[in-house]
């Protein structure tokens, strides 16, 4: 098990032009689940790509259990890889697509039938061990390539949007058995994702990026609650943060938080909103209000609440947001700054 | 019992079948004219007593077949045609993986290696033999004056490349190889690049070296595409007898002498279409196997 570090790690594909990674310091804590973060073409696949030694840096460093690998090959690197594609060997059994990485990294052959069925039993594909991959279905594709980049027992596990090509019903279940998979293992992990559900449910910390610049890394809770600038804000949750400018601060609140204003007594901001549209998804209702009054007018905010059913298309109601709820961002950088009183 | 609308529906299917069969026919005609018609003639004189002088002709059954059996230049063409295109073909598999394996790194000035490399495919046969005969030419090689000047062989005793009975045999199938190597790259290039970028990869990342990559991960994958390229390189070789006739014409002392190049003597050369065309039908059924073959295990080794 190790550490990994970023020192100032950058990849500009082409010179002259913006780069797909700029000057990322992160580093992970040990045995942690670490998310990357970010809209394609945010820049979190070649930071990846960087840290297992597939892709060679511009500049900056990457440091593994404290030894800088830049020059190391990935197989140096004792890092392990599951590919978005799973990219597992469609000419090999299962069973020799979970040996390749020791018949590779010359462990005893003696040893390779015992390691596999170890692998194979922790990801429950002890039956699947002589087909093909073009046999399994995507789920049991997923597990493969899982447990082949177990078997070798990797100081760091690096993840490319494994569950991305998982059917949605399959993606909840594989990502629990992820999540209890890396609680047994406990491998530091890093796991790429644009899925902010995945995020927030798997990782112990989560990193924002954007224009392959890291925006905020915190725990789900921090940077749902507590989001460094308005691209985190508007990226996590869904629906994302109202956002609505106040002089030369941006006043966000989340869409749980403006609710109708009996349930928000002394509400820092109130507004009154002529229902747009209502929206019923079961478990909850979002409503999408026009503002009507002098401040805010005819910003569109978006509200999720338990029960919206009273609620009519082209009516007008009173909602607000009491203050704890209310974030604050500068308006010419983006970032969030401190809590003021509403002028 | 069937309804306007059925029977307007079959009606529309047969103009598809008559429409169908219109297109296809020119294809179907020129194979037939030109592969198919000769093939027959072949067929027919090869049991036959006919020649290029002779007005009709009587069937002898298999005695053409039981006369070139027992001919040793027969024999001798049969041999060479198989060393020239195993070594030719060993050749060619190795050389075109090794250069689509270079050619499918990005480097600078790959569009332009890869158009002179297609050249040798793309000039017509004989032009780039001749070029080849004068390279090799006892008195005039470049060759030779490089490797005279270079000290490597002695000046008035320098190799005569089409001379010599075995390094005739090396010159022909070596010009053969140049001939049928961008052929083979090509398709094979286009076989690697049929191979997701995540897979070699990810054996990166699992520790294999490029060694082990090559022959457990690429080559395996390439299996098909492989077998495909290697069909088509055994059947120009052991149907092309261009290189060998414009560069030695069979000879010295036949020992470069081919089944094609054979049959063409015999047949064209002698006036003895006969035994001309028993030659040349006696690789029908060996080249018929070898595609056979080829294809079933093209078929067999499922990639993806």
């Amino acid at each position: 098990m190790a550490v990994v570090e970023t020192r100032e790690l950058t990849k500009v594909f082409k010179q002259g032009e913006l780069g797909a990674v700029n000057s990322v310091n992160l580093t992970t804590q040990e045995g942690e689940f670490l998310v990357f973060l970010g809209p394609s073409g945010s820049g979190k696949t070649t930071l990846l790509r960087m840290i297992a030694g597939l892709e060679r840096p511009t500049s900056g460093e990457v440091l593994i259990g404290g030894d800088v690998v830049n020059h190391l090959s990935p197989r140096q690197r004792r890092i392990a890889m599951v590919f978005q594609s799973y990219a597992l060997y469609p000419h090999l059994s299962v069973y020799k697509n979970i040996a390749f990485p020791l018949r590779a990294q010359r462990v005893p052959k003696d040893q390779h039938r015992v390691k596999v069925a170890w692998a194979a039993e922790l990801l429950g594909i002890q039956k699947l061990l002589e087909r093909k991959p073009r046999e399994l279905s995507g789920g049991e594709r997923q597990r493969v390539a899982l447990a082949r980049a177990i078997v070798r027992e990797p100081s760091v596990f690096l993840l490319d949007e494994p569950l991305s090509n998982l059917d949605a019903k399959l993606r909840a279940s594989a990502r629990d058995e992820l999540e209890q998979f890396h609680r047994r293992v406990g491998t530091t992990t890093i796991y790429v994702t644009h899925d902010q559900v995945e995020a927030m449910a798997m990782g112990d910390r989560v990193v924002v990026l954007h224009q392959g610049v890291v925006r905020q890394v915190g725990t789900p809770t921090e940077v749902y609650d507590r989001p460094a600038d308005t691209f985190v804000a508007t990226f996590l949750g869904s629906p994302p943060m109202n956002l609505l400018e106040n002089g030369d601060v941006i006043v966000g609140f989340r869409p749980e938080h403006l609710v109708p204003a009996e349930r928000a007594p002394g509400a820092a901001i109130a507004l009154k909103l002529r229902a747009v549209n209502v929206e019923y998804l079961g478990s909850e209702w979002i409503l999408y209000g026009r503002i009507e009054g002098e401040r805010f007018a005819d910003k569109v905010v978006i509200a999720r609440l338990p029960d919206a059913s009273g609620h009519s298309i082209g009516e007008l109601y009173d909602f607000g947001v009491s203050e704890r709820h209310l974030r604050f961002f500068d308006k010419e950088s983006t970032v969030r700054t401190e809590p003021r009183s509403l002028a | 019992m069937t309804t306007g609308v059925e029977r307007a529906a079959v009606k529309g299917q047969d103009r598809g079948y008559l429409l169908g069969a219109a297109m296809f026919a020119p294809a179907a005609l020129y194979i037939l004219l030109i592969i198919g018609v000769p093939f027959a003639m072949a067929f027919m004189y090869a049991f036959s007593d006919v020649t290029v002088g002779s007005e009709g002709m009587s069937f002898v059954g298999f005695d053409n077949f039981a006369s070139i059996l027992e001919s040793p230049t027969f024999r001798k063409s049969l041999e060479n045609s198989i060393i020239f295109t195993l070594a030719s073909q060993a050749l060619v598999l190795v050389g075109s993986t090794m250069l689509a394996l270079a050619l499918n790194k990005p480097f600078r000035g790959r569009k332009l290696v890869r158009f002179v490399l297609l050249l040798p495919w793309v000039a017509p046969i004989s032009l780039g033999a001749i070029g080849w005969k004068w390279m090799l030419d006892s008195l005039y090689s470049v060759i030779n004056w490089v490797l005279i000047h270079l000290h490597l062989v002695k000046e008035f005793d320098p190799p005569m490349w089409l001379g010599e009975p075995k390094l005739a045999m090396l010159s022909v199938i070596l010009v053969h190889s140049w001939r049928l190597l961008p052929f083979s790259t090509v398709i094979i290039l286009a076989g690697l690049t049929a191979i997701p970028k995540d897979i070699p990869e990810a054996a990166e990342v699992d520790g294999a070296g490029f060694w082990r990559t090559l022959f457990e991960i690429t080559i395996p994958m390439m299996r098909p595409i492989l077998n495909v390229a290697l069909l088509f390189g055994i059947i120009f070789t052991f149907t092309d007898m261009t290189v060998v006739y414009v560069l030695t014409a069979g000879g010295p002392f036949d020992s470069t002498q081919v089944l094609p190049s054979y049959a063409f003597t015999t047949g064209i050369l002698s006036g003895d279409l006969a035994q001309g065309a028993a030659v040349s039908l006696f690789l029908v059924p060996l080249l018929a196997a070898v595609a056979y073959g080829m294809l079933r295990v093209a078929a067999r080794s499922e990639v993806v």
